[in-house]
């Protein structure tokens, strides 16, 4: 009969055991010190991401304010040393096109919607992935579409070209926009009302259209910033005016473009300028973003 | 309006849509070739820009275009990744929703803002600080020769990685905060740090998503036009160190279009022909991921 040893340096099981309760809390341990670096170093990104965007935003703040007086809202732009410039030219002007592009890419963009809410073909979904596509080409190429169509063949710089060019920016934002606003709407008041023998046209009118409007206001809230921002389509199709252009078909001026050309001016006034015409086209643009996603939560809560 | 009627009207949009696609496409083909019947193909690869002496080599520009996109592409793949997984996972619960919100904002402050900011601002605080303190640190590598100017490839690459970091993140973290939730906690329970959880589980499995979102930036920092116009320094030369000045092709355009006629406009034309089938090219794949991952589940992709 043998005995069983208690002795565990003896015992060749327990030992075993304690060599590998000794590996594995050192590897626990080796993985928890490596699972805080990486913790700790994704923290860090996440503070090292948040320094340049308070930066951007605070300095403009800081550096625009000081550049609104009553000259800034009131008079126009003003050659170098000639105190009292403003940037009212190219308020109104940016106002104009923006209006212009808005009032021409609202109808086209909400139709195009309505055609891809509905359709669900080879043709729809092409359309939708051109769209996809367009939203992200570089803007300067959209900007020498409108000098090659617009500028070109009318002759002349104009507004009506920025406002072509922009518009090209806005539609695709709209129409995906609207088609997902138009999609959420429920497909029983659709039936119903089409059940009550209206047409599609009405039925579109007077039932989808009005549910998805909220969804439709905040996709051309955004169409409005991303358009209302861009410089570089401008560049090429506005050219700038440093007098009063109320008239489209003329060359005008417009707040990103007269950022643009004053940043890079030798002259502190002008400078200041372009500081003030930053924070207020940061401020408009931002304000439409928020006001995009006010009304999308309150979608969301009403849906609810 | 009679059904008939009224699919026939969104039908005329959704084509008026694809004709404006098509417009732009063939526009900007037929004003692009003239350069490459005239001069060949060989003005892609030389690096002589000389316009007075009727050279035309782009290979500068495309060299900057590629070296700038690089710079902000490094720095964003780390930084966007984490700040990412901050926001999806770490941060305190009560700051996710807030920062996420802060971060989608920043994505639409013009790039006009970003420009202004970047040549007043950041450049002093290069040229005095972060360039000779790393050229005292690096300088051994030979990346960093010449004076400090602030202006240049490394300050056009750091802005672009600013600007293209909110899109980054924005798009990362809604694919990331997607990976099933039985997969996090399966990890979890086998004993895995969060880590761990985060590296084996999440981030491969958010793979598709983070490399849609990576290649939607390398396009917005190829197409990037004034903000890079503001702070590269316009030069024609090949980057010699990283503080040099450089230029790009949408640096190039926008900076000589004005004075621009005959052969150098049409090759202005080609140049932007060039960015335009990239910048078609790269957006058409970053939508063949994004979508991918859209259909696998994740409920709200931010589109950007």
């Amino acid at each position: 009969m043998t005995t069983l040893s208690f002795d565990s340096s003896l015992d060749p099981i327990l030992s075993r055991r304690a060599e590998i309760q000794k590996i594995a809390s050192a590897s626990v341990k080796r993985r928890k010190v490596y699972s805080k670096i990486g913790i700790a170093l994704c923290l860090l990104c996440l503070v090292v991401a948040c320094v340049p965007l308070l930066a951007i935003i605070g300095y403009t703040v800081a550096k625009g304010l000081p550049a609104w007086n009553s000259a800034f809202f009131t008079q126009v732009t003003k050659p170098e040393g000639i105190p009292n410039g403003g940037l009212w030219n190219a308020i109104v002007g940016s106002l104009i096109i923006d209006a212009v592009a808005v009032a021409v890419t609202v109808p086209f963009g909400v139709l195009g919607g309505l055609f891809l809410a509905e359709s669900d073909g080879p043709i729809a979904s092409a359309v939708r992935y051109a769209a996809d596509v367009l939203t992200g080409v570089p803007s300067i190429t959209v900007g020498i579409f409108g000098y090659i169509i617009w500028v070109k063949t009318v002759g002349s710089y104009s507004g009506y070209a920025g406002a072509f060019a922009i518009g090209i920016i806005m539609v695709p934002v709209i129409m995906r926009a609207a088609e997902t606003a138009l999609r959420g709407v429920p497909t029983n008041l659709y039936e119903a009302g089409l059940a009550l023998g209206a047409r599609k046209a009405t039925v579109a009118r007077r039932v989808t259209l009005p549910v998805a409007l909220p969804g439709l206001i905040t996709g051309v809230l955004l169409a409005v910033a991303r358009g209302a921002g861009e410089t570089a389509p401008l560049i090429f199709t506005i050219f700038g005016n440093q007098f009063m252009q109320t008239n489209p078909s003329k060359p005008m001026e417009a707040l990103p473009l007269a950022i643009y050309s004053y940043s890079s001016q030798p002259y502190n006034d002008l400078v200041q300028i372009a500081w003030g015409g930053a924070l207020l086209l940061m401020m408009v643009i931002l304000i439409l973003n928020v006001g995009a996603r006010l009304v999308s939560a309150r979608l969301r809560r009403e849906r609810r | 309006m009679s059904d008939r009627v009224y699919r026939v009207l969104l039908g005329v949009v959704a084509g008026l849509f694809g004709a404006v696609l098509i417009a732009f496409v063939v526009a900007m083909a037929n004003q692009g070739v003239p350069a490459f019947s005239k001069l060949g193909f060989s003005f892609l690869w030389s690096s002589n820009w000389d316009p007075t002496h009727n050279h035309f080599g782009i290979l500068t520009f495309l060299v900057g275009t590629v070296e700038t996109t690089a710079i902000a592409v490094v720095l964003a793949v780390p930084i966007g990744l984490g700040t990412a997984l901050a926001l999806a996972y770490l941060a305190p619960r009560r700051l996710r929703a807030p920062l996420s919100t802060a971060v989608e904002l920043l994505a639409a402050v013009p790039s006009v803002v970003y420009g202004l900011w970047g040549l007043l601002v950041v450049a002093p605080f290069f040229r005095s600080t972060i360039e000779p303190g790393l050229s005292s640190v690096f300088g051994w590598t030979g990346l960093f020769g010449g004076a400090n100017q602030g202006v240049g490839l490394l300050l056009a690459g750091v802005i672009l990685f600013i600007m293209v970091l909110p899109t980054m993140v924005a798009i990362s973290r809604d694919v990331l905060a997607a990976v099933p939730h039985d997969q996090v906690e399966g990890a979890m329970a086998l004993g895995a740090t969060r880590w761990q959880v985060l590296r084996r589980v999440v981030v491969p499995g958010g793979r598709v998503g983070v490399l849609g979102a990576l290649t939607l930036a390398t396009g917005r920092a190829l197409g990037e036009t004034v903000a890079v116009a503001l702070v590269i320094g316009n030069s024609a030369h090949l980057a010699t160190s990283l503080k040099s000045n450089a230029g790009t092709i949408p640096s190039l355009i926008v900076s000589t279009f004005g004075e621009a006629s005959g052969t150098e406009l049409n090759v202005l034309f080609a140049a932007a022909l060039v960015l335009l089938v990239v910048g078609i090219g790269v957006n058409a794949l970053a939508r063949v991921f994004v979508r991918s991952v859209k259909r696998s589940g994740a409920e709200s992709v931010a589109v950007a």
